[in-house]
């Protein structure tokens, strides 16, 4: 993992003593400095880069949280906020020099308001146990990043966190109404409102998909939804990924909106069908699983368009889930399809561009074109509605050079996302993974301004330094050609039995 | 008019600006003028950089400069079956792309579809030193950097001047119809709050006093179930109607002396505050014409949760938006400082201090 020396963060306070001191605010049990202990937290879901914590700090109130923050500061002790470390770009990437603040065992759910349908929780709340609190008022949370059963609401904000279900109900920045902060110089500040804007700059919206580096969230208020009266799911294979393409195109452009559009080509559905057995057709070149929900009148209605659609797009073959059994295991497919493929060969590694949807064909003949000239196969997985593109590259780590072949072929895709309209991270974050990327995608003056951002809720950048936004002489260094990144095997994950799009 | 790419020029002006320290007022259609706290400056027209750049409606992304007129963009996606989903209000004026997402300002629609920060995707702005910068872009799904895009929406252009605006655009509903009865606050609150329960095709509502107005927009099928469910008169020519309450030109805005906007939770009691009340968006959005103190009515909106800006009429040169907490409006000075060092972007607009 390479750190630029612009990123760090000097002080030269004695571990010992800062410990002493956090032992003053927090029972011994809450601090972690021992390697056995601290090992736990030496990556989160990209697990390929590793570094083992100087200090871990696990709070379980605002207040403890509050004062390691006062503590912290007063050193000159740089931060790094943690929720659930399922995240798969290295946001919650330990530093050598800092503390590891993990926010887990706040975890909380403060009110349920279903009059007001919202709920106020504490940010370790994983985004599961919110729906299935809410569920008894006929209610749940929206956004269902792929992690949901593990994740925690707080990186869900960190991160803006989407999902297969975002394309109809949104991000994470859609659905969250209110947040408590704690800025660097221990302010406690309110953002956003319970009513639907405050006055002011749109702090939520910057606040949401900061990755750590402006607060720490420690009370976030969601909007919940009534759980739709019915979900219908149609599978429809094509005899070429252009084609699918093409019906993606047309089912939007027919005013559907459907609550999940998901796409899978030859060696995903392969994978996936060998894996858990969905009863995917294997004669073809790519599916699409797409789910309509909401009032059964208007999902019947909608649904008898679709199957239309589809076959005027040419779809070779048309699959109904008969029932809810049938329906979840065709969504168990897809949901398989990481670990499906990650069985194909020793090591994948997962891309998450996004592309402007019509220049689909195209991404995708430039990345075939990539996986013969590097001699890598890819498999394909996007959620094709928003043309958030999920290329899976598989290798081998201890085949001599592969590693890096692999990762200059991400690189390549990324930057050809950025080429093509797009961008280089569609919901897994910059964190260290992308931080290169972004000297891609953005100009100098671009970054000087995000840099001006941070600067004014983070002046001495003690929260999450080297993450999310490189320094320019980083750039200077390595944006502009192709590096070849640390010596770890990608694909491993820190939470392998998760399932994840 | 014809399109035109006023970039440079517009870059160049702000540069100048920047170097003099000389304040600037930004200006699109001049529709929403009044909107905010009254400043002075050299006017910088953006109503000539105008077009629309790009608009794919199979991936319902529109991109266009700032100076485009509304009319001309709610035309061209009319056209494809689709539609703006926060219905910004033109208050009868030729109002702008740039102008409607500088405000912030919805609609009817925008508790069940989204505020303008909600559609925007991407921006290119020219900040306060002349710098032409662009954040987001034209997909759906992009987490890189800071959301610098949706921090524009709102801002009143006190961050930058937005040249171009990418918008995520929804297709028009397939049946949309408004209904009307007559009935208390409190009927309507229940009828609202059981209408949130379930899923339901409600698109916008408004309660006069005396009478309740809903819109329902979605599929036919379920139009109809919950029409029937909520009895009511028909209105048939329901889209005048909001169109009307959206740029204001119902009688209760025409007479209003001094109008304050107050943003509450959709749920809080009714405020006990002399004057004449509109309630929309749910219960979460109350127009109230009223010569009370501003303070007074700041400390009601306060307890009650939310906010209150004195929307038009009053004293311009005041308080217009509700005050910032202490910690919070230090937080915008910064942010102002950082994308505006020499304070020149439509300074005090927003916040005197700002």
């Amino acid at each position: 993992m390479r750190t630029h020396p612009s990123e760090c963060v000097v002080h030269d306070i004695d571990r010992d003593r800062l410990i002493r001191e956090l032992g003053a605010v927090l029972p011994a049990h809450a601090i972690l400095f021992e390697p056995e202990d601290t090992r736990p937290y030496e990556c989160d879901g990209l697990s390929a880069y590793r570094r083992l914590p100087w200090l871990v700090v696990l709070p379980d109130s605002v207040a403890q949280v509050c004062e390691v923050m006062r503590i912290c500061a007063a050193h000159g002790v740089p931060l790094v906020p943690r929720g659930a470390g399922t995240g798969l770009s290295g946001g919650a990437l330990p530093l050598e020099n800092g503390v590891l603040l993990s926010l887990a065992r706040l975890n909380r759910i403060l009110a349920i308001d279903p009059l007001a349908r919202t709920a106020r929780v504490e940010p370790g709340v994983r985004n599961l146990a919110i729906s299935e609190a809410a569920a008894a008022h006929g209610l749940y949370y929206a956004p269902d990043p792929s992690s949901q059963i593990a994740c925690s609401i707080g990186g869900n904000v960190a991160e803006n966190a989407g999902g297969v279900h975002c394309l109809k109900y949104g991000l994470t920045v859609h659905n969250v109404l209110k947040l408590t902060v704690l800025t660097i110089d221990g302010t406690v500040i309110e953002i956003g409102g319970d009513g639907f804007d405050a006055p002011g700059y749109d702090l939520l919206a910057l606040t949401t998909g900061s990755e750590g580096l402006l607060g720490v969230v420690i009370e976030v208020t969601v909007r919940l939804l009534p759980l739709p009266e019915t979900a219908r799911l149609l599978l429809a294979s094509f005899a070429s990924i252009t084609d699918a393409a093409a019906a993606v195109g047309a089912v939007i452009a027919a005013g559907i909106i459907p609550a999940g559009l998901e796409m899978m080509d030859r060696l995903a559905i392969r994978a996936a069908e060998d894996f858990v057995h969905a009863g995917y057709p294997l004669d073809c070149a790519a599916i699409l699983l797409c789910e309509l929900d909401g009032a059964r009148a208007d999902v019947d209605e909608q649904f008898a368009r679709l199957t239309e659609i589809f076959r005027a797009e040419r779809a070779t073959e048309l699959r109904i889930a008969r029932d809810d059994a049938e329906r979840l295991r065709f969504w168990q497919g897809r949901k398989s399809a990481f670990p499906a493929v990650g069985r194909l060969a020793p090591d994948y590694y997962c891309m998450d561009g996004t592309i402007p949807r019509h220049r689909l064909g195209h991404v995708l003949d430039r990345i075939a074109a990539l996986s013969d000239e590097y001699g890598l196969p890819v498999a394909n997985v996007f959620h094709a509605g928003d043309g958030n593109l999920h290329p899976l590259i598989l290798y081998d780590a201890n085949k001599p050079g592969e590693l890096a072949r692999t990762e200059e072929f991400g690189a390549r895709i990324l930057e050809y996302s950025v080429e093509v309209g797009g961008t280089i991270t569609g919901e897994h974050g910059v964190g260290v993974e992308k931080i290169d990327q972004m000297c891609a995608q953005f100009t100098p003056e671009e970054l000087a301004q995000f840099h001006a951002v941070k600067a004014a809720f983070d002046p001495r950048g003690l929260l999450n330094p080297g993450k999310a936004v490189p320094t320019l002489p980083r750039c200077a260094e390595f944006g502009a050609v192709h590096v070849h990144r640390g010596q770890v095997p990608h694909g491993a994950s820190a939470h392998p039995g998760i399932e994840r799009f | 008019m014809s399109d035109a790419d006023r970039t440079r020029d517009l870059a160049a002006r702000v540069a100048a600006a920047c170097a003099a320290r000389a304040p600037l007022l930004l200006r699109g259609g001049g529709s929403k003028m009044f909107h905010g706290r009254d400043i002075a400056g050299t006017p910088l027209d953006m109503s000539d950089h105008r077009g629309i750049l790009h608009y794919e409606p199979a991936e319902l992304v529109l991109t266009a400069r700032a100076g485009t007129p509304l009319r001309e963009i709610e035309a061209a996606l009319a056209a494809h079956g689709q539609m703006l989903g926060f219905e910004p209000p033109c208050f009868g004026g030729p109002a702008t792309l740039g102008g409607a997402i500088a405000s912030g300002l919805a609609g009817p629609r925008r508790p069940y579809a989204g505020a303008p920060r909600d559609f925007v995707l991407g921006v290119r702005i020219v900040n306060g030193r002349g710098e032409v910068l662009r954040f987001g872009g034209e997909v759906i799904k992009n987490v890189a950097g800071f959301d610098v895009s949706r921090l524009m929406a709102g801002a009143l252009g006190t961050l930058g001047v937005l040249l171009d605006v990418s918008l995520r655009v929804v297709p028009r509903p397939q049946t949309e119809v408004t209904l009307r009865r007559d009935c208390t606050v409190a009927e309507a609150n229940t009828i609202l709050a059981e209408l949130g329960r379930q899923p339901s095709p409600i698109s916008a509502s408004c309660h006069d006093g005396a009478v309740l107005t809903l819109r329902l927009s979605g599929g036919p099928a379920a139009v109809a179930a919950t029409r029937r469910a909520l009895g009511g008169t028909p209105v048939a020519d329901g889209a005048s109607f909001w169109n009307a309450l959206r740029d204001h030109a119902l009688p209760f805005f025409l007479q209003a002396g001094t109008l304050w906007r107050l943003s509450l939770p959709p749920r809080a009691a009714a405020l006990d505050l002399p004057g004449q009340w509109l309630i929309e968006w749910g219960g979460a959005l109350r127009w109230l014409d009223s010569a009370a103190e501003g303070a007074t009515i700041r400390a009601a909106a306060a307890a009650a949760g939310g906010h209150a800006t004195l929307f038009r009429g009053g004293d311009r040169g005041g308080e217009v938006f509700h005050p910032l907490a202490p910690a919070v409006l230090t937080l915008h000075q910064r942010l102002k400082q950082a994308f505006d060092p020499a304070g020149i972007l439509n300074p005090g607009r927003m916040y005197a201090e700002l």
